[in-house]
């Protein structure tokens, strides 16, 4: 038995986690970009704005794309619900109201993110700091996931963190893939060139994904990164990792409570979409309009959740 | 010279502090200083925090800490808990009977516009009969101490007693800071108290409960100033902590929205206002409570801890009259006295008052929290010439009570040891089984050179609290 409330406030502290680290890696990600190559630059920071569905936040706030004012927005201003700090704060807001379902390894772990970056974020960030700020989202990420998974009995709890946790991703990735859509096309790369080497990489990195995808000694390519970010079982980022886990976490909760849902249908549906089918036939869908469904789903799903396990009032 | 807890007047430790001044004596102060700041990275990690009405930037302010303990001895506490026993006991007889038949005031001990004219007494609460019979479940009785015997209740608070949670979290950080002082010192545990406070209020569960006792916390979230306590007491009860949103009233019993559904609670804690806690009842503005909750509290669907109207006991008018109430409903003097008080409401009593304003302390009837008082020796010229005016406007919204030689204890500073002021808050809890007084409690500590004040709101501090066991 556990509150509604409560299920809503550790899915949506897990969310914001998540969405944190997502961040910090987009920035490093477009920032590796715009170093590598200074003409592409404006075009790649509206491509990391983009895909954290900041870009209309952004137009209002500065008239000009650059560097200086992107990283600002996505790290630490609190007009853009997004940014790391905005994300952090409602993370730990959730954490708070959640308390009482949180080991205390959990709750520190949070609360100590919270207080470092708060310090980390008082002050415009330098060129010279970014990395180490980067790096201390990152680690801080690791340090809630550690302690979740270190200390958190699996049950109803457990499952709706991770249910946060796997929608997140999801949203996270396919957005990534869909920002970058038009370099992954065959028919428009050009295939080899330096350019698209780097748009790659930035793919990539931006989910996590550049050292496990060496690991495979696969021949790089649009077809391959899709393939890999979107199907591989193996991969914890791809779409088909998240929907297996979110599958077999609603079936946790089913197994518990003893009810089927109707969010279990809909997970079940895209679960079906990204495990029978081939990188071939997601090319000849269109990859723009398969992302596009998919993450329109992910947010369906999103809302039958908050409905069926009657988050809010 | 005030009576200083630790060295009396003298300079040589008084008995229940002599093993602990000679442990002091042995520390370095260096390592102490590390210590204490230790202690501070300690609370802002668990989150042990206190918003501030009103201050947006300080929203999340550490209580500061001390690391030198308050110590009673045994003799001393079974004296203060006896006292406070009776008074406790005497406080809910008082309440069901203004809130029933009515003796007293016939009697002619308290006059009755101290009741009709209350802005705290509850007429919802006429004839009703909180299950159990009890009212007051949880008080904090504020003591304060002028020497070696003489103890004085300062306060009786008995609506929504806050600072529990420091007793607790003090004592753990004492624990760890210094864990070879509790092999020194046999320290009477206060950790029970989550488990005693979920039994005694699992005692008072209502008639329409069945099975075993559903205990919630409400809260009015995150954002209250002591939400990090109702958080902290749920998660240590192992009961629900809730919010007005997650409760309606279903088949004539108060539900919680689980993932399952609506669940009906047996005991709500609330620590809510009254006010705030049925908008059909009370306050129609109110987004923080229970629309009908009263109505099933009426029908004995649900406890309310502590019961609504309480607050008619912990009135700092009808203070004053504390040692009549002990005496008309237990039949024996008060064991613990009053601090002498002037209500201003009685004209001799305003003149009086009005005359010494520079020597005492005057406090609004419903004030809390040390806001709106006037400490009339710490006082500029100024403040005492505004308050005489809010005084002379409105006399029976105050009381006075004689500026106090309260006790001291010594704070740990840069240049050592300092005596400052303190007062103490055991935590009571009360059930058709009994009162259970946790020994220890929130002492809290005025930092300041001299001040009277010890709320935290208003800079104070808080140190851990010893009962020695023999």
């Amino acid at each position: 038995m556990m509150l509604g409330k409560t299920a809503g406030g550790l899915f949506w502290m897990c969310r914001y986690l998540e969405r944190s680290a997502n961040n910090a890696r987009l920035i490093e990600a477009g920032s590796r970009m715009a170093m590598t190559r200074a003409d592409a630059s404006d075009a790649e920071w509206i491509s990391v704005l983009s895909t954290a569905n900041a870009l209309d936040g952004y137009n209002e706030r500065h008239d000009e794309i650059n560097r200086t004012h992107a990283i600002d927005y996505m790290l630490r201003d609190r007009t853009n619900p997004s940014s790391v700090m905005s994300v952090v704060d409602a993370a730990r807001n959730n954490a708070r109201m959640v308390r009482v379902a949180l080991t205390r390894e959990v709750w520190e772990a949070v609360n100590d993110t919270w207080m470092r970056l708060k310090d980390a974020l008082a002050r415009q960030v330098s060129e010279k700091d970014l990395p180490n700020v980067l790096e201390l989202i990152r680690q801080q990420s690791a340090q809630v996931r550690g302690a979740l998974h270190g200390t958190m009995l699996r049950n109803d709890i457990f499952n709706f963190c991770r249910i946060g946790t796997f929608l997140e991703r999801t949203d996270n990735v396919a957005r990534i893939l869909d920002v970058k859509y038009y370099v992954l096309l065959p028919s428009v790369s050009m295939v080899g060139s330096s350019i698209d080497n780097f748009q790659w990489e930035t793919i990539l990195r931006s989910a996590a994904a550049e050292r496990s995808f060496a690991w495979l000694n696969k021949e790089s390519g649009p077809r391959a990164i899709s393939e890999f970010l979107i199907l591989d079982q193996r991969l914890p980022r791809s779409l088909a990792f998240c929907y297996i886990n979110l599958a077999r976490n609603l079936a946790n909760l089913e197994a518990e409570y003893g009810e089927t849902k109707p969010c279990q249908a809909i997970c079940a549906n895209i679960l079906q979409r990204l495990t029978t089918t081939d990188i071939d036939a997601i090319m000849e869908e269109g990859l723009h309009e398969f992302l596009t469904r998919l993450i329109n789903d992910n947010n369906g799903l999103g809302t039958q959740i908050e409905e069926d396990y009657r988050f809010a009032y | 010279m005030p009576f200083d807890e630790m060295f009396g007047h003298g300079e040589h430790p008084r008995q229940p502090y002599q093993t602990y001044s000679d442990w002091f004596q042995s520390e370095n102060s260096r390592s102490l200083r590390k210590k204490a700041k230790e202690a501070e990275r300690a609370f802002r990690r668990t989150g042990i925090t206190f918003n501030v009405y009103g201050r947006e930037e300080a929203n999340e302010r550490l209580i500061p800490f001390d690391i030198v303990p308050h110590i009673l001895s045994n003799r001393e506490w079974q004296k203060l808990s006896e006292g406070i026993e009776q008074r406790v006991l005497a406080l809910n007889a008082f309440l069901h009977d203004i809130y029933h038949r009515q003796e007293i005031l016939k009697a002619g001990r308290i006059p009755r516009e101290m009741i009709s004219q209350n802005a705290a007494f509850e007429p919802k609460m006429i004839g009703v009969d909180p299950p159990g019979g009890i009212y007051t479940h949880i008080v904090g009785t504020d003591i304060v101490r002028t020497g070696e015997d003489e103890f004085y209740v300062l306060e009786d608070n008995a609506r929504t007693p806050s600072g529990v949670s420091y007793m607790l979290e003090n004592r753990e950080t004492m624990f760890e800071m210094f864990p070879d002082l509790f092999i020194r010192h046999k320290v009477c545990p206060v950790s029970t108290y989550p488990k005693r406070l979920r039994r005694s209020l699992a005692a008072c569960a209502p008639s329409a409960c069945t099975d075993k006792p559903v205990v919630a916390v409400l809260t009015p979230g995150i954002h209250n100033s002591a939400y990090f306590e109702h958080s902290f007491l749920a998660d240590e009860m192992g009961a629900e902590l809730v919010e007005g949103h997650d409760l309606r009233v279903v088949n004539g019993r108060v539900a919680m929205r689980t993932t399952q559904g609506y669940m009906p609670v047996d005991v709500l804690y609330r620590r809510v206002d009254d006010a705030y806690l049925d908008p059909l009842n009370f306050n129609p503005d109110s987004v923080l409570g229970v629309p009908g909750i009263m109505d099933i509290y009426r029908a004995g669907g649900i406890t309310i801890a502590n019961a609504p109207g309480t607050g008619i006991a912990d009135d700092k008018a009808i203070y004053s009259y504390m040692p009549d109430i002990v005496e008309f409903y237990t039949g024996e003097k008060a064991k613990l006295p009053n601090v002498p008080t002037w209500r201003c409401s009685d004209p001799d009593s305003l003149a009086y008052v009005l005359d010494n304003l520079e020597d005492l302390v005057v406090k609004e009837v419903h004030g809390s929290g040390g806001y709106g008082m006037l400490v009339g020796p710490a006082a500029s010229r100024k403040e005492v010439a505004a308050f005489r005016a809010k005084l002379q406007a409105k006399p029976d919204g105050y009381i006075a009570q004689p500026t106090l030689a309260l006790s001291t204890v010594p704070i740990f500073t840069n240049q050592g040891l300092a005596p400052r002021h303190v007062d103490l808050r055991p935590f009571v809890l009360v059930s058709p089984n009994g009162v259970d007084i946790t020994p220890g409690g929130l002492t809290r500590v005025a930092l300041k050179k001299g001040s009277l004040v010890v709320n935290s709101s208003q800079g104070g501090g808080t140190k851990d609290t010893w009962v020695l066991e023999s």
